[in-house]
């Protein structure tokens, strides 16, 4: 149950604690008064019968200020870069039945990668509710295995606690979509409005605090390690503690890398990073991980594209040391010797904290001997490619992107090698501004991500890499740039595939390439020109350079930059399926 | 192994699908799954009857816990408890399986609580394990229809589960 401050009764009248008369509100009034009340000013929406009432008090007021996109999907997508870009709470509106079912994609990829999210979702009125109405579907039932949390609201009264709770429990613990379905009927009806400040719910207690004995047991491994290594994921970045992150490094000395959401938790262009680990990560970081003797991994799930064959993976003894503030991110996919549930941040500085008050310091001799192996594995140079080649290469397209935005900007990514090349070769500095889709891989969302940062970022420099397949899957997106003057800059890796699909027939299906080939592709230009936005096609690696340049340096200009680049190239390395994480196909 | 887990959980609409589509959606096996109000009339009881390794077992513990309406899990099969089930068996009882039937039900401290010149139905509690016995021990021939509960579970002594 729950606990919230309560109001008094003074002759008849009602006022609550501050001594404010309680109004009577509608529904509809209701929820666009506790957006107020949360601070949102942004909701990424499209409307519907349902919602109706809803959008006709967006339109009587100024502080939230809606979104309108093309498509639902893209909806949840924006607001959900507008979080990851931020520490806020993104929040979508959409109709019921297929404005639902359409933001459904959006749900699922925010919550694979545990991004805080309120969905607000309009029904069918009570009344119609389970007699398969127009535009009915069950919400609940539908979103059920792909949010933290979700509700239906019954009753008008319980409507301004319901929306309190979904914020709290979307932006607590471990972060998540939270969906509030809400009856059209709900919206008309009339009740004292009162907003919570703040809220005990009797279910729900995410930890906070790491355990300080487990603390201690982890700095004593660290501390006796030989080759150690620091692994960290998206927690980081979600938990904001990639200062303490940056600090606790240094302080010891030790190697680290970062998993493809944890990308800026850690500076990319300190001598410490090893680059990204895992399936398309580099040499140094997988063998790294896989021959270290104590591994350190914070806000991170030991994901089957980080660790590869969990077999393989434990061939090698090592102790490892595994910081989450959910604890059944813990020992589900590898066996933990010291688990520390709780907040990254907090048990950083605590981690922190303890090694400058432990006697001694790490084993220095060991760990220059661990360093020079590093350097050799690092010497190796995995991510080399062919810089004299006479096409486009993407890889030096994001190279160059890195250098005309001095490292600077934010990126966002849709799904396939573009993305793992945005990985690999832009060195991100901070967090925050690596934006993609990590758990559920959703291509499509790149345009709708690049969107958000750009609305929560405004004066930011905002790209989105990109590939020919992955952008048709949210192009219409390009009416709402226009709308709203998003001068987003899309670099599409144009290279006529959906790549990574090519990649792997190439290697695992005898180069059968099965429906890869993106044939009757649009003249992107004057796709780009129709929406009113530029378009630029650029075929040469001399054109690179001047045309990014040229780009940028349209500050106001929505610019799609269509690449086309070099049909055969691959991502390397790469762990292929099953395999361990040292046995990687290179250059 | 065979584990009993007690669940306390809000008494809301939904609750009982979220713990359902948990066992579903991450592959986890149920034996049996019962569940009913409390005392208190805002919480639900359940108890889940599940397999699996320690590790499984571990997760399902975790994954339960971090269900929003969920507000305590106690694996009751980590220390001494007590479980029973139900059953309504109703059995053919003509000539001479007559009396058999009911000196059988006697023998297990079953009820007879319905009965027509054809049958009875007896009511049999236990564990699990009595009311398979009950059933083996009588004709399989002579079953007419059997509906059990599935398992409850309780801590003994002063092991309680409450909020």
């Amino acid at each position: 149950m729950f606990s919230v401050s309560s109001s008094q009764e003074t002759r008849g009248e009602r006022f609550n604690v501050s001594g404010f008369k309680i109004m009577q509100l509608s529904g509809a009034e209701i929820v666009v008064r506790c957006l107020q009340e949360e601070g949102i000013e942004h909701v990424f929406g499209y409307p519907g019968g349902a919602v109706l009432f809803l959008y006709d008090e967006l339109f009587k007021q100024d502080k939230v200020k809606h979104v309108l996109v093309r498509h639902e999907q893209a909806a949840v997508h924006a607001a959900d870069a507008y979080a990851r870009s931020t520490d806020k709470v993104g929040v979508a509106l959409v109709t019921s039945g297929p404005g639902v079912t359409n933001a459904v994609t959006g749900i699922a990829t925010a919550y694979m990668d545990s991004i805080p999210l309120v969905i607000l979702a309009g029904q069918v009125p009570t009344h119609a509710i389970g007699e398969d109405a127009f535009q009915e579907c069950d919400t609940v039932g539908i979103t059920r295995p792909c949010v933290k949390h979700n509700f239906l609201v019954k009753d008008v009264r319980d409507l301004a606690l319901t929306i309190k709770k979904a914020f709290y429990i979307a932006a607590t613990g471990r972060p998540g979509p939270v969906v509030v379905d809400i009856p059209k009927d709900l919206t008309t009806l009339k009740t004292e409005f009162e907003y919570p400040k703040s809220i005990t719910m009797r279910s729900y207690n995410p930890v906070v605090k790491g355990h300080a004995g487990q603390i201690k047991k982890a700095v004593t491994l660290l501390l006796e390690a030989k080759r150690p290594m620091i692994y960290t994921g998206g927690g980081v970045i979600l938990g904001d503690a990639s200062a303490e992150l940056t600090k606790f490094v240094k302080q010891l000395g030790f190697p680290c890398t970062n998993t493809l959401m944890g990308l800026g938790g850690f500076p990319a262009t300190d001598r410490h990073f090893l680059g990204m680990p895992g399936m398309h990560g580099t040499y140094e970081a997988n063998m790294a991980m896989q021959h270290c003797d104590v591994l350190l991994a914070v806000g991170a799930r030991f994901d089957d594209r980080v660790i590869g064959n969990p077999k393989h993976f434990f061939e090698q003894p090592r102790k490892i040391i595994h910081v989450d503030i959910d604890p059944a991110s813990i020992s589900k996919r590898v066996k933990v010797d010291v688990p520390v549930v709780g907040n990254v941040r907090d048990v950083l500085k605590e981690l922190i904290r303890q090694v400058e008050s432990a006697r001694g310091g790490p084993d220095k001799e060991a760990l220059k001997a661990w360093w020079a192996q590093i350097e050799q594995w690092r010497g190796r140079d995995c991510l080399k490619f062919d810089r004299s080649s006479a096409i486009i290469k993407p890889q030096f397209v994001v190279e160059k992107l890195y250098q005309v935005t001095k490292g600077d900007a934010f990126i966002t990514s849709d799904v396939g090698q573009h993305q793992m090349w945005a990985a690999q070769f832009y060195k991100f500095d901070k967090p925050r501004r690596w934006i993609n889709s990590g758990g559920l891989g959703t291509m499509g969302v790149g345009l709708p991500y690049a969107m958000g940062v750009q609305m929560a970022h405004p004066k930011a420099t905002v790209a989105c890499v990109t590939g020919e397949a992955s952008i048709q899957m949210c192009i219409q997106e390009l009416s709402t740039c226009k709308q709203y003057r998003l001068p987003v800059k899309l670099i599409n890796l144009n290279n006529r595939y959906m790549g990574m699909v090519r990649q792997w027939q190439e290697f695992f299906h005898g180069n059968r390439y099965s429906e890869s080939y993106m044939d009757a592709l649009p003249d992107f230009v004057k796709l780009a020109e129709s929406y009113g936005h530029v378009g630029m096609r650029i075929e040469k690696p001399a054109d690179v350079e001047p045309a990014l340049k040229e780009a940028f340096a349209r500050k106001k200009d929505l610019v799609f930059l269509d690449f086309i680049t070099d049909q055969t190239e691959n991502v390397f390395p790469m762990v292929p399926g099953g395999k361990g994480l040292s046995e990687m196909i290179l250059v | 192994m065979r584990h009993i887990i007690s669940v306390l959980l809000e008494n809301e609409a939904g609750a009982l699908s979220r713990v359902a589509g948990l066992f579903s959606a991450r592959g986890y096996n149920i034996e049996s799954l019962t569940v009913a109000p409390t005392e208190d009339a805002t919480l639900s009881r359940m108890t889940i009857v599940t397999a699996g390794s320690d590790e499984i077992i571990e997760q399902i513990n975790k994954q339960l816990n971090k269900l929003v309406d969920v507000v305590k899990v106690v694996d009751l099969s980590e220390g001494d408890h007590i479980e029973r089930e139900l059953m309504l068996v109703k059995v053919r009882a003509v000539g001479k399986d007559r009396e058999e039937m009911k000196r059988l039900a006697d023998i297990f401290r079953g009820r007879i609580i319905d009965v027509t010149d054809k049958d009875y139905t007896i009511e049999l509690t236990g564990p699990g394990s009595k009311l398979d016995a009950f059933l083996k021990s009588i004709d399989a021939t002579a079953i007419l229809e059997t509906v059990r509960t599935g398992a409850s579970g309780i801590g003994r002594g002063d092991r309680v589960l409450k909020v």
